[in-house]
């Protein structure tokens, strides 16, 4: 089983992230569970959404306490909050920023992925310029650094079921996916 | 049709598969998303049915009763304080044996202020005389309110259904879901045709003064009908397995109990995680078993005593706490085996109240008592709170 814990702000787009790369790993047939972090939600407070995936149907309706992957949809929140909490030795950081892993401060990690997720969605009209919705690049570059979830499915499941305008989001997933940086 | 569905979507799609014809509905944290959907679906054409907008959760029940007897096909859902408003008219409803299908979406009553899931509302409406059915999963919430139909509107039974989701575990967790086509459920659901329809070219009187020469009489007809529910419940699993293949033909799902030296009673979402905490155990070799407690009313007591016959130690856990001796299932259970005490243990465990997470290691702890129980044979304490924050406290 992949346990994943994406970080966000609220109106970024997290939750739908986590259930986009759900409903992607279902189209490839696989098993997959969303979630929000259970609670309340407000437009710019830090978010925490998860989602599991695995070849046997998901019973456990527990909390991710040890996830395989974080993903991190707003660079601010890494000197915020602990958004390494937890994260299995072996396991991967996904950042939405314009810098290179090696240039993040307060990220002392081996395996980081870092994805320029703001500029790819003002580029293709993703929300506004002011609060861009980065979710469907973000899952788009996922796709790059997690082999069990393809980007023809990610692609797949953006034409789907992503609010707006569903072309534009394919294509900022699969201009993250070329453009993601430090896979290792 | 594979879909990808939190449980209030999944709960929202079954009244639309079920062709509801009328929807009265107040929302309330975690149920608001299935009110939300509906009046989506009603206001796009997507559901042929009436959405009465109400000013309370009580005013919502009393509009559905007096559907209800015009022979209409009837949906709401609630949770927690909602439901708690609904209490009067949940007698009236089940007292007048009216076949309404409600989803509840479990969550704690304050105070303290909380809005995460535990059993405390639905157990507070135990003795309403509605059947109770606990979904472990989103696909199971989506066919229980297809059967629960089924069951309700029976013409021996005639007695509405509660199907409980446990609050943001299920209602807001995107889960796989199979959803069947609209017209494999005609086959499997017919239209909904009451003997006793309100007419006005015929009128009747509804709800009249019973005195008490024959209230009991009434009374005694509602017993009977909730326990002939369970053998319908039986049936209306075996069709359905029969048309869709999932298998829902039995009161207490058994996992992994046949040889098992324990076993552990769970309702709700958490039956999942104590189904992957006993395949730990098992790995490790300890004969565990969980058994899921698919209805909580009508009462599997004959399923209970045929545990208890081959399992001699068995735990109960409780999302809820009835404030005299464990958790509103425990009590059940117990006095299902009373008969047979002197050879069952029964421990209760009461945790997961007010969202607290129940873990795959919190039911392993669980299981290991239950072993230490079943191999000294004694049991020092009947009742434990599991994962307080200082320890578990027993007495």
């Amino acid at each position: 089983m992949i346990e994943i814990r994406f970080h966000g702000r609220g109106g970024q787009g997290a939750v739908v992230a986590s259930e986009l790369l759900a409903r992607a790993a279902v189209m490839n047939r696989l098993h997959a569970a969303a979630f929000p972090f259970f609670g309340v939600e407000r437009r710019g407070a830090p978010v925490t959404a998860f989602c599991r995936i695995d070849l046997k149907p998901i019973r456990t309706h527990s909390e991710i306490y040890f996830p395989d992957y974080v993903v991190v949809l707003d660079p601010d929140l890494v000197s915020m909050t602990n958004v390494l909490q937890g994260l299995k030795p072996d396991g991967a950081l996904l950042i939405n920023s314009a810098k290179e892993s090696c240039d993040l401060q307060h990220v002392k990690w081996n395996k980081v992925a870092t994805v320029d997720a703001t500029s790819i969605a003002i580029k293709y009209g993703l929300g506004s310029e002011n609060s861009p919705i980065v979710n469907t690049a973000i899952i788009g570059a996922f796709s790059k650094i997690c082999p069990q979830v393809p980007l023809e499915s990610v692609i797949e499941s953006i034409l789907k079921a992503s609010p707006g305008d569903k072309k534009a989001n394919a294509e900022a997933a699969k201009e993250a996916f070329e453009t993601v940086k430090g896979v290792w | 049709m594979l879909d990808l569905m939190t449980g209030n979507a999944a709960a929202a799609k079954a009244a639309m598969l079920a062709r509801v014809e009328v929807i009265a509905a107040y929302p309330i944290t975690p149920q608001t998303s299935i009110s939300e959907k509906l009046a989506e679906m009603v206001a796009n054409g997507e559901m042929n049915a009436k959405y009465i907008k109400v000013e309370s959760e009580h005013s919502a029940m009393a509009a559905l009763i007096g559907a209800s007897y015009i022979g209409a096909r009837t949906f709401t859902a609630t949770s927690s304080q909602g439901l708690a408003l609904m209490h009067e008219m949940l007698f009236w409803a089940s007292g007048a044996r009216r076949p309404i299908v409600m989803p509840v979406v479990s969550r704690a009553l304050g105070p303290p202020w909380n809005i995460w899931t535990d059993h405390m509302d639905v157990m507070g409406e135990r003795d309403t005389g509605w059947m109770q059915l606990f979904c472990e999963n989103n696909q199971e919430t989506l066919d229980l309110i297809l059967m629960a139909y089924r069951v309700a509107e029976d013409k021996d039974i005639m007695l509405p259904a509660m199907i409980i989701e446990d609050g943001f575990i299920l209602s807001h967790t995107f889960e796989k879901v199979d959803v069947p086509a609209i017209e494999e459920i005609d086959f499997y659901l017919h239209p909904f045709n009451p003997d006793v329809k309100v007419n006005f070219r015929k009128p009747r009187r509804y709800g009249s003064l019973v005195m008490p020469d024959w209230a009991m009489e009434f009374r005694y007809n509602n017993a009977l009908a909730m326990e002939k529910a369970k053998k319908k419940w039986v049936e209306a699993g075996i069709a359905f397995k029969k048309a869709f293949g999932r298998d829902y033909s039995s009161l207490v799902e058994l996992y992994r109990c046949e040889d098992a030296d324990v076993a552990l009673i769970v309702a709700g979402s958490a039956a999942g995680t104590a189904k992957v905490s006993a395949d730990r155990m098992r790995e490790r070799g300890r004969k565990v078993g969980v058994a899921k407690l698919r209805a909580f009313r009508p009462f599997p007591t004959e399923e209970v005593m045929r545990l208890g016959e081959g399992v001699r130690t068995i735990g109960v856990f409780d999302r809820s706490y009835t404030f005299a001796q464990g958790g509103a299932i425990y009590g059940e259970v117990r006095n299902a085996l009373y008969p047979m005490a002197s050879d069952v243990r029964v421990k209760g465990y009461i945790g997961g109240l007010g969202g607290r997470d129940i873990t795959e290691a919190e039911f392993e702890k669980m299981f290991e008592d239950l072993l230490a129980i079943a191999k000294s044979g004694s049991m020092s304490k009947d009742v434990e709170w599991v994962a307080l924050k200082d320890g578990s406290y027993r007495w």
